[in-house]
């Protein structure tokens, strides 16, 4: 196994395979947040919004990403956009309902003493609704990066596009036990090492703030 | 709002710069001309139902004086509570009118501050970020803001702990620090929702010497609600007597002691050579007003005991409320 890694390291299908899986997963996890916290806020506010929407995502999100890999071909053909749209599917999920339930289940006097002191509007939603979330919100955020890399997986298996997910085709195709289960080893040491990475310093600040003991 | 709000504040700064010296300040005469001084507030004939439920507040008539100190007191779920968050522009009543220096009450603002029971300093924020919040809001230039957080954590004895957390105070420490935040933009009115309930028997006592000293110096308006009768007669000029379901003024007494007043069982301290005139005073209008609300207060305990509260309820079921009679 270490010698299949040594031989795709030396010959570059490695390092080349994590760069491109690598700018996907951070591309599609951006578009995620972006989409999925702003979301999560406006259904935890709008009970309007929340009745229409509400079942709707529950649903979807019963729905493994990879099914969306077919609808996302047909309408983007074989490109980048296709294997963004499943990540972005993957990911905005489970952060738009972590984002809803943490500012829905909000003590209520801290809105309340908000208002009180003048708060209103943007500053109402986001310097405290918002703020107050981020525990919540954080792990919607670590689901979210954990349902994006599996979705990239899924999605570079099923097509010839560069990255991690056709090393492991690669791998299939020449019976190579050894290359299959290095880079499933790669895989999870990038996620691991990633998280700390990305959610560590995040993770220190709410421990510190929230008095919350740090994982 | 946020314009007026700042004009408003700029022009107290002015008028009032010296809140910071309280204790010192009773002794120094001030000037006259002092704005602002606390505003009046009223409830008139507020009825609150929520979505067709039962009557929260049935017909309440309420008059503050400005810069009195009144304490609501009742038992429990009386109705206590929505009366500060009515005044507080939190909650609109059904029907009938909330008027604040005059004008109806169409939301919360700045002039309206409240001290909740939990505090409710906001977690993400130090002591010191929270105290300065409501000025942020307000748009208090930064310089302004920094010189009035320092001030208000002078006052509320707290300038040591202005870069801790929420959750690294203790219990008192949070509503100290809640009270300076509720008066950073110099409210007219100050709302407390039983604030030290929470508390141990001698912190409690101890903020109540606080409260009594600091906001009788900012002479701002004092709604207090609190379900001990000490605690009532300690703070309030006058304490309003507040019965449950429906909520409703059932009697109120004024308390003419002067000022600043003694923890309630401070009196029989060995070397005041046992209590004093005002000591047995203040016993008398606690159990004047302990009398007053019994009746509420078995009321509360036979419903939630289920109709075993007792021995003479009469026979089981029915209304409470249509054996009793309303009021005493």
């Amino acid at each position: 196994m270490a010698r299949a890694l040594a031989s795709a390291t030396a010959e570059g299908t490695l390092g080349r395979a994590v760069l491109v899986s690598a700018v996907r997963l951070v591309v599609g996890y951006a578009i995620a947040l972006a989409t999925g916290v702003p979301l999560g806020l406006v259904l935890a506010r709008v009970p309007a919004i929340k009745r229409a929407l509400g079942p709707l995502l529950l649903g979807l999100s019963s729905v493994p990403s990879i099914c969306w890999l077919p609808l996302a071909i047909v309408w983007f053909g074989l490109s980048e956009a296709a294997i963004q749209v499943v990540i972005v599917l993957g990911a905005a999920l489970p952060v738009t309902l972590a984002t809803e339930s943490a500012v829905r289940h909000l003590p209520p006097t801290i809105e309340r003493a908000a208002r009180t002191m003048g708060a209103a509007g943007p500053t109402l939603l986001f310097r405290v609704l918002l703020a107050a979330a981020l525990p919540g919100i954080l792990t919607g955020a670590k689901m979210g990066w954990t349902f994006a890399l599996r979705s990239l997986m899924a999605g570079e298996l099923l097509f010839v596009s560069g990255g991690l997910g056709q090393l492991l085709e690669t791998g299939r195709d020449l019976a190579d036990t050894a290359l299959v289960l290095g880079v499933v080893v790669v895989i999870v040491a990038l996620s691991r090492a990633s998280e700390r990475v990305l959610f560590g310093p995040v993770e220190r600040v709410v421990a510190r703030r929230w008095g919350t003991a740090a994982s | 709002m946020f314009a007026t709000t700042k004009k408003w504040i700029g022009a107290t700064a002015v008028a009032e710069p010296e809140l910071a010296s309280a204790p010192a300040a009773r002794s120094v005469a001030r000037p006259p001309t002092r704005a602002p001084a606390g505003a009046s507030a009223a409830l008139e004939g507020v009825t609150l139902a929520y979505d067709g439920g039962a009557a929260v507040l049935e017909d309440v008539s309420l008059d503050v004086a400005p810069g009195e100190a009144l304490c609501l007191v009742g038992p429990s779920g009386g109705g206590k509570s929505t009366i500060l968050n009515l005044l507080a522009g939190l909650v609109k009543p059904t029907r009938g009118r909330v008027l604040f220096d005059g004008a109806p009450v169409t939301g919360p603002g700045p002039e309206r501050a409240v001290v909740f029971q939990d505090a409710a300093l906001f977690p993400w924020l130090t002591l010191e970020k929270n105290v300065a919040f409501p000025l942020e809001v307000a748009g208090v230039a930064p310089a302004e803001r920094a010189e009035r957080v320092d001030e208000l954590l002078r006052l509320v004895h707290l300038s040591r702990f202005r870069g801790a957390f929420p959750h690294e105070l203790s219990g008192g420490m949070r509503q100290r620090g809640a009270i300076a935040r509720a008066l950073a933009t110099r409210p007219r009115m100050i709302l407390f929702d039983e604030p030290f309930a929470a508390l141990d028997g001698q912190m409690r006592e101890l903020l109540q010497g606080e409260v009594e000293r600091i906001v009788r110096a900012s002479r701002t308006t004092m709604v207090f609600v609190t379900h001990a009768i000490d605690e009532a007669v300690r703070l309030g000029d006058r304490v309003v007597l507040i019965g449950t379901r429906p909520g409703r003024v059932i009697g109120e007494v004024h308390v003419d002691l002067p000022r600043p007043r003694r923890a309630a069982f401070g009196g029989a301290r060995a070397d005041a050579g046992g209590a004093s005139l005002e000591d047995v005073q203040a016993v008398r209008i606690a159990q004047r007003i302990a009398s007053e609300i019994r009746v509420e207060v078995d009321k509360v305990a036979r419903e939630e005991a289920d109709g075993a509260w007792g021995s003479s309820s009469g026979p089981d079921g029915g209304d409470p409320r249509r054996h009793l009679g309303r009021g005493i």
